[in-house]
């Protein structure tokens, strides 16, 4: 995909604009997933800013995002990282065949008291 | 009173018994629950993106139909609380989503008019606290007990609007109506894990661990959550300690339960 049309795309889907980051790293340092990402909240506000979104889309970070909503309480700045993240993520699994859980998927992970929220939620974060 | 009420997916599968004693303890407190006509799965998580409409649309349905009754909807599960309650204030602030979702609904165009209420705003903003610890016993006198918000109840604390976001004081507040003794923890509003439960059951594990330790280390004896996602985790990675729903707890103080804790 063109990159400037890609990076408008993520831009109106968010509603975020990463102009108004001042990078000191807070959404990153209360990211409870920060340990499992490759690329950091932060990181996803800058890269989209900067047009370097491919890497971002290949990467399993997207798909470690809990949406907690911590980094868009949290970020002083308004900027809001979790809504980029989810932009990112619905790009690359929007894309027929690029479903990133399916229901064939659910069997080997699904426990006996799982309850129905966890597969729904996941579901709506990982697949379309 | 009567009152809308969206039970969700979980409520009527795993998590019977939070549904079951929302139901008695509201009648207990003055106030009659309707379930939704057919309500639909909330979906769990809210999509953030402004361009997704088809995934909001049973939110509306169920916030329409009671506006159309001229009733408040009301939640109990933490995370249909939290889909319900952003899909209407989307509906409310942006117009260019609102005027997508009405172009799927019959007749009155709905832009977020319905007031939203999760049980225990309910139980603190209309019934009153007050009027709660005038009618439970003193069963949970004592009992040390850690409110676990989990990310859900409190964020976006701008649109959610329940409590302050980072020093909130609700649950805690209803544990001291019940009569027992809040304990006061720094990870009580941190993430348990979710649905990452499936993806990365490492990271779930990591983070309730840390929830139920830093809660036992303040001198918990009890969790409380309103969260059945929240309970599971915690209770799989291990918790030591009872982790209950806060309706169960309330049950118990109104007499309709039986306490079998410890
Ligand atoms: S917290 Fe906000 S301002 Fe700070 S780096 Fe993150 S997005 Fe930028
Ligand atoms: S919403 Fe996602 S990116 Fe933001 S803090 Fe939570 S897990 Fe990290």
């Amino acid at each position: 995909m063109n990159k400037k049309y890609l990076q408008e795309d993520l831009l109106r889907m968010s509603g975020v604009n990463p102009k108004k980051c001042m990078r000191c790293g807070k959404c990153s340092a209360t990211c409870p997933a920060y340990d499992e990402m490759e690329y950091h909240p932060h990181q996803f506000v800058s890269m989209v800013d900067e047009g370097d979104i491919e890497p971002l889309l290949s990467s399993e970070s997207l798909y470690r995002c809990l949406s907690c909503f911590a980094c868009i309480e949290r970020c002083p700045r308004g900027v809001e990282p979790a809504k980029l993240v989810e932009a990112v993520r619905l790009v690359a699994i929007r894309k027929q065949g690029e479903n990133h859980m399916t229901a064939n998927d659910v069997p080997a992970l699904w426990e006996e008291d799982l309850p129905q929220q966890a597969i729904v939620s996941a579901f709506r974060k990982y697949s379309k | 009173m009567k009152v809308s009420y969206f039970p969700g997916c979980t409520l009527k599968t795993k998590a019977t018994d939070l549904n079951e004693y929302t139901f008695k303890t509201a009648e207990a407190l003055g106030v009659t629950l309707e379930e939704i006509e057919n309500w639909q799965c909330c979906g769990g998580v809210f999509t953030m993106a402004k361009d997704e409409v088809a995934t909001k649309l049973s939110s509306v349905r169920a916030l329409k139909e009671a506006f159309a009754k001229e009733q408040p909807l009301m939640t109990v599960c933490s995370a249909c609380h939290n889909v319900i309650k952003q899909t209407n204030h989307a509906m409310q602030t942006d117009k260019e989503f609102a005027a997508k979702v009405n172009r799927y609904m019959a007749d009155t165009p709905y832009e977020g008019e319905a007031q939203v209420y999760h049980y225990l705003e309910l139980l603190r903003d209309v019934v009153g606290f007050d009027a709660v610890k005038e009618k439970v016993s003193d069963v949970l006198k004592g009992k040390k007990i850690a409110a676990y918000y989990g990310c859900l109840l409190l964020r976006p604390g701008k649109v959610m609007q329940m409590d302050d976001p980072e020093n909130p004081t609700i649950m805690e507040d209803f544990i001291r109506a019940i009569g027992a003794t809040p304990v006061v923890y720094a990870k009580r509003n941190e993430c348990c894990g979710g649905y990452i439960a499936m993806e990365s059951p490492s990271l779930a594990k990591k983070n309730s661990q840390g929830v139920v330790e830093n809660a036992k280390a303040q001198g918990a004896e009890m969790i409380i959550t309103a969260c059945p996602l929240c309970k599971y985790n915690l209770i799989k990675n291990g918790a030591d300690i009872p982790v209950v729903y806060f309706t169960e707890l309330l049950a118990i103080a109104l007499g309709i339960k039986e306490d079998t804790h410890e």
